[in-house]
């Protein structure tokens, strides 16, 4: 039962469309930010795995590449967060379609 | 390392990874098809410590820390407080759009054609046996080659910190 770089690039597959879908269908926009993370954590697990089977003694982009997207999904969760209790503030909902203001 | 050793550390990685694969998949599928959303960033956590524990498998035991920090403590609670700030959607809930079918539709064609990408890929192949990934390497890296993105990945988490006050501040 050796687990492969197939498995975790499998389950990397499956999770980044578990969280498109979760991001497509959701109208409250607190439940597209966790589809959003469930994305970003999908890419890290791909990232990682690379860098385990496929770089050398040495060569750890991979997870480099992992601890930069975590820092960037925390400020980007933080922003996020912000700009929706503005939102809430000015029109009294989180629904992504009723937040139309902007739609021709 | 002796034979019967090392057959023994793929065993407990294959074990971790599908006790953990499975974890991540139920609680991230569950997170975002269940209605109460208070549920689904429960479930969200959940999903990110078994995320930890396959960074465990891979060996990458610092990731594994940063996640259950960052991830589990940091952006789960900051999740948790808009959801209460933001009352009314623990009232409505979290109904599914009128995407629903295409989004699923979606998901699925997207499933579909990474497998079939990732089938008909052949991997560069590494070493023979995985080299130990430690934290000092991380640190030589971080602080040599990877310096530039390190500082500014400083200032993009100060310009964040200093937008999500001002977007906020009445």
């Amino acid at each position: 039962m050796g687990v492969t770089l197939d498995h975790y690039m499998a389950l990397s597959a499956l999770l980044f469309c578990i969280g498109l879908y979760g991001a497509l269908s959701r109208r409250n926009a607190v439940a597209i930010l966790v589809a959003i993370e469930i994305m970003l954590n999908s890419v890290n697990i791909a990232l990682v795995a690379m860098s385990r089977y496929i770089g050398g003694q040495g060569m750890i982009s991979g997870q480099m590449f992992a601890v930069f997207i975590i820092t960037v999904a925390a400020a980007e969760a933080s922003v996020a967060l912000a700009l929706l209790i503005a939102v809430y503030r000015t029109r009294g909902t989180v629904n992504a379609d009723e937040i139309n203001l902007m739609k021709w | 390392m002796p034979a019967g050793a090392e057959a023994t550390v793929d065993i407990a990685q294959g074990l971790g990874f599908y006790v953990f694969a499975g974890a991540v998949a139920i609680a991230s599928l569950m997170a975002v098809t269940l209605r109460n959303i208070f549920h689904a960033v429960l479930l969200l956590i959940v999903s990110f410590v078994a995320v930890a524990g396959l960074y465990l498998t891979l060996d990458a035991a610092f990731l594994a820390m940063v996640q259950v920090i960052i991830y589990a403590g940091a952006i789960a609670v900051l999740m948790l407080f808009a959801l209460f700030l933001t009352r009314n959607a623990m009232t409505t809930g979290n109904a599914g759009g009128r995407l629903q079918l295409s989004a699923a539709i979606t998901g699925l064609m997207m499933l579909c054609l990474f497998l079939y990408t990732f089938v008909n890929t052949r991997w560069a192949s590494g070493p023979a046996t995985p080299p130990a990934f430690s934290p000092d390497t991380l640190a030589d890296a971080l602080f040599t080659t990877y310096l530039l993105p390190f500082e500014l990945a400083s200032v993009v988490l100060l310009v964040a910190m200093i937008g999500a006050i001002v977007l906020v501040k009445d």
